[in-house]
């Protein structure tokens, strides 16, 4: 039964790769938009640094 | 419901509102993406005909119908942007693309990973293959448009007027199967009457279906808030919300 599952009645060669294919997408898609908002956060932090030190 | 609108074309009112709708969002689609996935691989029976390659259809189908949903999303939210002056329109234009070129792109490689045991090739110069693959050459092409210009604001507008061209190609992705002779199969969930699938097949496909719309809103939201920050980088809430 378990060996049958991972078998995936000979299509494991396709079936696995779609899912793990699928799932990257997923995490990537986590992980890429929480690095592109502390990113957009780490810009705007600079622009107001540059903007206190042009007005000191 | 006007109010709504008019309150989330504000940008800090939208970044709050999208920072709160995230995890909501993201809760449904592990709970719907969970139960597909387990009762899609595990308890739905063979297909009769393609044996158990058929699973890929519950990546493969989820993939191709947010390729078109983001692709929807990101014109129409230009097209607001463009008429009404919005900029958070730009700003959900902006974040809605990669999101729907990495579906795009997932959706052909699980097709071409399903295709190869099915009709014996990873690629054919199929209509359903091609316009979809068309989708993903626009995508790009709004990306590096918007990228293309010194002035963001230039940008966005050249992002979301060939974002809102671009949009013809969604109804031919759609019909494609029904319009020209074509090796892809065509509708079996969104039929008019009864669904070509037995429940025990549809019930984790649906599951998969909404757990990915729910997965593009809760990215789409962690997204357009960075998106908003780049914009409105300048003005005092921006500011407030950095410097405390």
């Amino acid at each position: 039964m378990h060996r049958d599952f991972w078998a995936m009645g000979g299509y494991a060669f396709f079936v696995w790769p779609s899912i793990g294919l699928a799932i990257g997408v997923l995490i990537w898609n986590i992980l890429s938009a929480r690095r592109h908002h502390a990113r957009a956060l780490v810009r705007a932090r600079r622009a107001l640094a540059m903007a206190r030190s042009e007005t000191t | 419901m006007w109010t709504w609108f008019y309150k989330l074309a504000s940008p800090p009112h939208a970044y709050r509102s999208a920072a709160a709708m995230a995890p909501w969002f993201l809760a449904a689609a592990a709970v719907m993406i969970v139960y597909g996935l387990v009762d899609g691989l595990v308890f739905a029976p063979p297909d009769y005909q393609q044996g158990d390659a058929f699973r890929i259809v519950y990546v493969h189908a989820p993939s191709a119908w947010l390729s078109l949903f983001a692709y929807t999303t990101m014109a129409v939210a230009g097209g607001i942007a463009l008429i009404w002056r919005i900029k958070v329109g730009y700003a959900v234009a902006a974040a809605a693309a990669p999101i729907g070129a990495s579906f795009t792109l997932a959706a052909l490689a699980t097709g071409s990973l399903w295709g190869r045991p099915m009709w014996g090739t990873y690629w054919a110069w199929d209509p359903r293959l091609t316009s979809e693959l068309i989708l993903l050459f626009l995508y790009f092409g709004v990306i590096s448009l918007r990228q293309a210009f010194e002035d963001p604001a230039r940008g966005d507008r050249a992002a979301a007027l060939l974002g809102l061209v671009g949009v013809v190609n969604v109804p031919i992705v759609h019909f494609s199967v029904y319009w020209w002779n074509s090796l892809h199969q065509g509708g079996t969930v969104m039929r008019l009457g009864k669904p070509h699938m037995a429940p025990s097949m549809l019930w984790p496909l649906l599951a998969m279906l909404f757990g990915f719309m729910c997965f593009f809103g809760a990215v789409l939201c962690m997204r357009v808030r960075g998106e908003i920050l780049d914009r409105e980088r300048q003005s005092a809430w921006v500011r407030e919300l950095v410097g405390a």
